[in-house]
């Protein structure tokens, strides 16, 4: 037994058995983050050993308890899941660093440590999703993260919160529901769990009516779990009323992790067995993404909240997602998993610095922001940094995203040249919802007082660390894109059994 | 020095230079000075790249590829020195004329003002050297961001929304039709690189290299093509020396000079002349150069005539283009330095007019020669120079573009330059005589005794000129249009490298 071996399980594992310990800490005092964010630190480090490892070997399959796939249960962490737990770990210890202040401003102490198990159960489940190679286990991951999210979101600082958080669970309960009933027709079918084993059992009933109607349910139920239009509505409001760490938490990570999931049944699953359907669900999902891209991009221009307009700007990118998703090719795979990574970037580093701009103002709501430019230089300077990523300016890592995407859009003959003039119509959009901001932040004179008088104000030290981290980050892997590259290469030949 | 560290520092000096200037803000003379010094070096960089290329050398600096295939990547040929030398010289002068003039008309945030001029040289050194299309559209966009601030510099409600314009229309048409255009170019070549005869006509159809042509000629908002014209007088809210050195030297002529680079190196220009929309865009080109003129006749601010002037000189670098012979290129890329020389001299007399008597209505200067006799003058020389009248600069670009409509059977584009011609003759001139020969209107006098700061040791004469600071840059650039009358030859034979691969 060597430990290095037991990273898979380790990195569920840890954060699930320190969860419910955390519950029993007291609640004042700095001890509850401390936990919670070195935990996140060690779980951080687990998953850059897990994608140096699939980096070297490829895909890691680990049995538990030692019994056999398909009997026991099997984890099996291919290049995007590893990717997917480094995604979600980062994001987990970048939004604690950042957030320890707001989390005092905005939760207060009384129930902060009850708060923080919630937050390594939802890491957990979102892990838990990313490893797993059960079809089942997925579901029981998706509640765990799903019930630790309601509550969190429930403790932001606005009564409204609560009614947020009761529409994130109505959805979320229904998404979960729709997908185990999708697994269930499968499981009728096939009489297995394994998604692997499922694939090919699946190959003899292939094109059969239970089969297409699991396809439904599972799209369906995963599509409201990811937020995808129509059904974005809990979003937009889940990220503006939950605390504003939770909101990075989530902002980065938490609707991708339905998306990683769609992305395997599909290709895995679906696709090679739903016959002459498989061209029908996606003529059924571009429609609904590129709506997403169109209708996100449009109202995030009229949001004067900053949380609520990135949750609309998020609607939007996870359109961009589904898209690739939806092509069905390889090129495809590879924009999604590299668009994956790089929003992941993007939001966390807008996220943190709105976590900022709300500690010192109180608000995010951009008719009070005036002078913003002024007081706290260096965390705007960041927002406009990350905001041109998210624009997709050449140079950072949303330029990347957005050329692959393109590339393997105008792969479709007839639709492509169409598809890349909405595609870029929606980054125009992108220009128009971040430079509200930057006129606010920079020229717009403050209802009292001079904009010359304003003293400057920073965030704290830690955000501004992380900040400048995950803008350089977006800097960095738009010059060097190659590690999230790579990796989605290996995702898309994996799929597709060779990248041409 | 190797040629790539000299591209290397051509490239960094102006960036280190924007750093020093941000760090060294309190001290304003520091600052200043450094400035100077840093636009000197790089002039003097740039000007010791010449000669190499000059001999037929094209010195190349490779930095890393971005994506399999996609390199940032330098590759100076004659197009990107000329426009590198141009936009580095004229720096200097801009930047000896902004100190003047942002302490002449007491500017506020001159620190961050002189900051992102830098970067926008920078911007502009880029593009000029870029060896693909990639790494020309990267500094292409820096060029657009490093400029917004400087255009809303002023901060009020007016610069605001000009600002907005200019970097909608900017943005807008780079991401919006020249971004697909690159990425079709590269989806069906599988290369951006600038290659001499073209990269489109092997694998792309007339068809769709025509559409191509389409989105890449209005994609390029900086050369100012109607109906993408309307930033440019949007942007004249910024401070003269923004207005003149951007919006006569940089930006439009980085528009310009990436219409000849696609037009010369990704088209080449015989698959160029065998498209149908090529005669499109120069219909358009021929349009939007006769009504700007038009349009500039009616404008009294003197700045938004120019303004308008600009566009209609810009049209004529891309007829240049579409013309698609070597003298018609050859005129084009003679333009983007004559007309450099003359605007920015234009530009500089409207700011020095501006600071000394707090004038930018055309009206109002009459009689206003007497007292600024030096800054009409050269204003006169500036627009002669524009107007193309020998023996100024102006001449010999006109003279190359009309030999190539000549060549290329659309003898109808002469009549079209003749007429803009005549008017460029209409606006520019008045300004000059109505100085010169009407009297100055009544409440003159009393105007004047507020402006004892524009003192300088010329109103012992009973003159009034702006600070030295303002004065010496324009005369400079005022005898640079007379100069590249007589000395245009090593210009020609630079650009026809481009042809033959040695200068003559």
């Amino acid at each position: 037994m060597i430990f290095s071996e037991q990273l898979p399980i380790l990195v569920v594992v840890v954060p699930m058995f320190i969860a419910p310990l955390l519950a029993l800490v007291s609640s004042s005092g700095r001890l509850p983050w401390l936990i919670a964010t070195a935990t996140s630190a060690v779980t951080f480090a687990i998953a850059i050993g897990l994608v140096s490892q699939v980096m070297a070997t490829g895909t890691i399959y680990y049995e538990l308890g030692n019994w056999p796939v398909p009997f026991g249960i099997g984890l099996a962490i291919g290049p995007f899941s590893a990717l997917m737990v480094l995604i979600v770990s980062g994001a987990s210890l970048a939004a604690l660093v950042a957030g320890a202040q707001s989390m005092d401003a905005e939760v207060g102490p009384s129930h902060q440590s009850l708060l923080y198990s919630c937050w390594l159960l939802a890491m957990t489940g979102l892990i838990g999703i990313a490893v797993t190679g059960d079809a089942f286990n997925i579901f029981v991951f998706m509640e765990i993260s799903s019930l630790a999210s309601y509550v969190m979101v429930a403790n932001g600082p606005n009564r409204k919160s609560l009614t947020a958080s009761f529409n994130y669970l109505v959805t979320g309960t229904m998404g979960a529901t729709f997908y185990l009933i999708g697994v269930g027709y499968l499981y009728m079918m096939t009489g297995t769990l394994n998604i692997a084993d499922m694939a090919d059992r699946l190959a003899d009933v292939s094109d059969t009516l239970p089969v297409l109607i699991a396809g439904g349910f599972l799209v369906l139920g995963l599509a409201l779990k990811a937020a995808l239009f129509p059904m974005h509505a809990w979003m937009p409001n889940a990220y503006q009323f939950a605390p504003t760490p939770v909101a990075i938490f989530f902002a980065a990570c938490s609707t991708k992790v339905a998306l990683f999931v769609m992305l395997r049944f599909e290709f895995v699953v679906l696709l090679p067995n739903l016959g002459e359907q498989a061209y029908f669900l996606s003529s059924l999902l571009i429609p609904l993404c590129v709506a997403a891209f169109l209708v996100g991009s449009a109202v995030a221009m009229f949001e004067r909240d900053l949380k609520r307009m990135l949750g609309y700007s998020s609607v939007a990118q996870i359109g961009y997602i589904v898209l690739a998703i939806s092509l069905a090719s390889s090129a495809g795979v590879t924009a999604a998993v590299l668009h994956f990574f790089n929003h992941a970037l993007i939001k966390s580093a807008l996220f943190v610095a709105v976590a900022g701009i709300v500690l010192r103002f109180g608000t995010a709501n951009l008719d009070q922001l005036a002078g913003l430019g002024r007081r706290m230089p260096l965390t705007m300077l960041g927002f406009v940094l990350a905001g041109l990523s998210l624009i997709g300016v050449p140079l950072t890592a949303g330029f990347i995203s957005k050329w692959y995407l393109i590339q393997a859009v105008l792969e479709e003959s007839g639709l492509g040249i169409l598809l890349t003039i909405l595609i870029l119509t929606s980054s125009l959009m992108a220009v128009v919802y971040i430079w509200k901001v930057v006129e606010v932040a920079y020229f717009k004179t403050p209802a009292v007082g001079k904009l010359e008088d304003i003293k400057r104000h920073e965030a704290p030290l830690p955000l501004l660390i992380t900040l400048w981290l995950l803008v350089a980050a977006n800097i960095w892997f738009g010059i060097d894109p190659d590690f999230a590259l790579s990796l989605a290469n290996m995702e898309a030949t994996d799929l597709f059994g060779g990248n041409p | 020095m190797t040629d790539s560290t000299l591209i290397i520092a051509a490239l960094v000096i102006p960036l280190v230079g924007a750093l020093l200037i941000a760090l060294t803000g309190a001290n304003r003379n520091l600052r200043d000075g450094l400035m100077v010094i840093s636009a000197v070096l790089v002039f003097l960089t740039v000007l010791a790249i010449l000669p190499i290329v000059n001999a037929g050398g094209r010195p190349e600096l490779f930095l890393f590829d971005i994506m399999p295939g996609l390199a940032l990547a330098f590759e100076i040929e004659p197009l990107g020195m000329i426009f590198g030398l141009v936009a580095s010289g004229l720096w200097v002068v801009t930047s000896v004329y902004g100190i003047g003039y942002m302490r002449g008309a007491h500017e506020k945030n001159q620190t961050r003002f002189f900051a992102c001029f830098s970067i926008a040289i920078f911007a502009a050194l880029g593009v000029a050297f870029a060896e693909n299309m990639f790494t020309l559209f990267i500094f292409y966009e820096v060029l657009s961001l490093s400029t917004y601030p400087l255009v809303a510099h002023k901060g009020n409600e007016e610069a605001k929304r000009g600002a907005r314009i200019y970097l909608g229309l900017l943005l807008g048409t780079s991401i919006g039709l020249m971004l697909p255009a690159i990425l079709v170019t590269w989806f069906l070549t599988g290369t951006l690189d600038f290659v001499p005869g073209g990269i489109l006509q092997d694998d792309v159809s007339r068809g769709i290299g025509a559409v191509l042509l389409i989105l890449y000629m209005f994609g390029i908002g900086k050369a100012a093509l109607m109906p993408f014209h309307r930033w440019l007088p949007a942007a004249m809210v910024a401070p003269t020396p923004v207005s003149a050195l951007l919006h006569a030297v940089a930006v439009v002529k980085a528009g310009v000079f990436t219409v000849l680079k696609v037009s010369v190196y990704l088209f080449g220009l015989d698959y160029l002349q065998s498209l149908w929309s090529s005669d499109l865009i120069m219909w358009v080109a021929a349009f939007t150069l006769l009504s700007a003129s038009i349009v500039a006749l009616q404008k009294t601010n003197l700045k938004a005539r120019l303004a308008y002037s600009t566009i209609s000189q810009l049209s004529y670098i891309v007829l240049g283009a579409m013309l698609a012979n070597e003298l018609a290129i050859i005129g084009g890329g003679l333009h983007i330095v004559m007309h450099a020389f003359g605007k920015i001299t234009l530009f500089f007399c409207a700011g020095a007019i501006y600071v000394a008597a707090h004038k930018s209505e055309i009206p109002q200067m009459d009689g206003l020669g007497r007292k600024m006799p030096i800054t009409f003058f050269a204003f006169l020389l500036g627009a002669l120079s524009v107007i193309g009248a020998p023996p100024l600069g102006g001449f010999w670009s006109k003279w190359n573009l009309m030999l190539g409509a000549v060549e290329a059977h659309h003898a109808i584009m002469i009549v079209v330059l003749l007429v803009s011609t005549l008017l460029n003759v209409a606006y520019l001139l008045p300004p000059v005589i109505r100085a010169f020969l009407l009297s100055p209107p009544k409440d003159d006098q009393h105007h004047d005794s507020h402006h004892d700061h524009s003192a300088t040791s010329l109103r012992r004469f009973g003159l009034a000129e702006a600070p030295l600071f303002c004065l010496v840059p324009l005369v400079f650039t005022a005898i640079g249009t007379v100069v590249l009358f007589f000395e245009w030859v090593p210009i020609r034979g630079l650009i026809e490298t481009i042809f033959t691969g040695v200068a003559s």
